[in-house]
């Protein structure tokens, strides 16, 4: 996956700067590290994603226009709604200096978490579920 | 902000609120990222496209029908037709799986609500609450909505080919809405995330509170909200919005270079009062 995209991202110094004396104190940040209203560019989109979308019978990202990757304890990483938690990304993954390329590459990492027979929901569903 | 503070000191501190930190949220990278290309979501049903049938809803109750429409998935039907809806309340909810569903006619209040991937289409109309709480996936409606069109949605596109009331986006935390007619008052009222594109007119305070997020105006706006600010369309929103028109199969005669843009002007934001717990909705 992403093989051609080899550069390393630049160790975000972004993240630290952000960081508030409440943010510091509970451990977390607040709010956004990304901009939310960034919208996706089509032209970026990766093979996965396309055969995602074709799958679902949708003719664009659809809800994954709202996944950006994000930072948790200054790693990237991308929330995942389900679990209610952020999933950090891989380390042997190189992120791109883009934020465009990133979303996608945190949409397609998000879909694969939660197409994973160890996502969390999967023993929740089995213990929960109504039949 | 007072009450917050009143309220610190009383009901959050005894509940132990204030000694809760938020770490150990982050998920354990325990998958490879090469898996799962299956495209499927445990627990959802396999469904084929392909496999169509058709339900008459004439004398079906709302919950009959939507056992019906579960058991059709169940049995592998990707396109369901429903007959006869007649305005019934709350058909179509809780879908959590892809589907190709065309409804017939009207819909009741809260229809097609809590649902997360199907592509639904409605040939008629339908009234308040239309798709709360929607998680991904694809509504169009061909006439008209009621208030509360797309109140706190998720995600997914959700689509008025009409006009729509009062309250349209309320409360909405991602996902784009899209009406192809005018919208009433308090349009995107406390929007948090998301996008709202309007092609007709707009009632008084358009984004009245909110958070974050974008509207996109063709027409007229009749006020602003408190905290709605103009901003300035980018060549990015422009590409966008094209091909969300597209998409939506409206405004092919929009000159979409001519969209306002309206955007939280910020002045409201107050993430260092959220308590640990509350900001888990606010990410």
């Amino acid at each position: 996956m992403a093989k051609k995209k080899k550069i390393k991202i630049k160790k975000s110094s972004r993240a630290k700067e952000k960081e508030s004396a409440r943010e510091k104190m509970i451990g977390q940040h607040i709010g956004y590290r990304y901009d939310v209203n960034l919208v996706p560019d089509y032209k970026k989109i990766t093979p996965f994603l396309k055969k995602y979308i074709e799958c679902m019978g949708w003719d664009d990202l659809n809800w994954l226009e709202d996944i950006h990757m994000g930072y948790e304890e200054n790693r990237p990483a991308v929330f995942d709604r389900n679990a209610n938690g952020w999933v950090t990304i891989p380390k042997k993954i190189k992120l791109p200096d883009n934020q465009q390329d990133r979303d996608m590459i945190a949409r397609e990492l998000l879909v694969k978490f939660q197409m994973s027979p160890n996502h969390p929901l999967v023993d929740l569903k089995k213990a929960y579920k109504k039949v | 902000m007072a009450n917050l503070k009143q309220v610190k000191d009383s009901k959050a501190k005894s509940m132990g609120l204030h000694k809760e930190v938020l770490r150990g949220r982050t998920q354990q990278v325990f998958f490879n990222p090469e898996e799962a290309e299956n495209f499927f979501y445990y627990g959802s049903h396999n469904v084929d496209f392909n496999k169509r049938t058709e339900v008459d809803a004439k004398d079906l109750t709302c919950k009959e029908l939507n056992d019906k429409i579960n058991s059709l998935m169940k049995d592998g039907y990707g396109t369901v037709v429903v007959k006869n809806p007649q305005g019934k309340h709350s058909l179509g909810v809780g879908i959590l799986n892809k589907l190709n569903l065309i409804f017939e006619g009207s819909l009741g209040y809260f229809g097609v609500g809590s649902i997360d991937g199907p592509v639904v289409r409605i040939t008629g109309r339908v009234g308040w609450s239309c798709a709360e709480n929607m998680m991904a996936g694809k509504v169009v409606i061909e006439k008209n909505a009621g208030s509360c069109f797309g109140a706190a949605i998720r995600g997914g596109d959700l689509i008025c080919k009409g006009s729509v009331g009062a309250r349209t986006g309320i409360d909405m935390k991602g996902g784009t809405i899209i009406v192809g007619g005018d919208a009433g008052a308090f349009t995107g009222f406390m929007m948090q995330r998301g996008r709202i594109i309007i092609l007709g007119n707009t009632g008084i305070n358009l984004g009245d509170s909110m958070y974050d997020g974008t509207i996109f105006v063709g027409g007229k706006i009749k006020s602003l909200g408190s905290d709605a600010i103009k901003s300035k369309l980018t060549s990015q929103d422009v590409d966008w919005l094209k091909r969300k028109l597209k998409v939506a199969e409206i405004g092919s005669n929009i000159n979409v270079s001519k969209i306002t843009k309206i955007v939280a002007g910020k002045k409201l934001w107050n993430y260092d009062q959220l308590e640990p717990t509350e900001k888990k909705g606010a990410i």
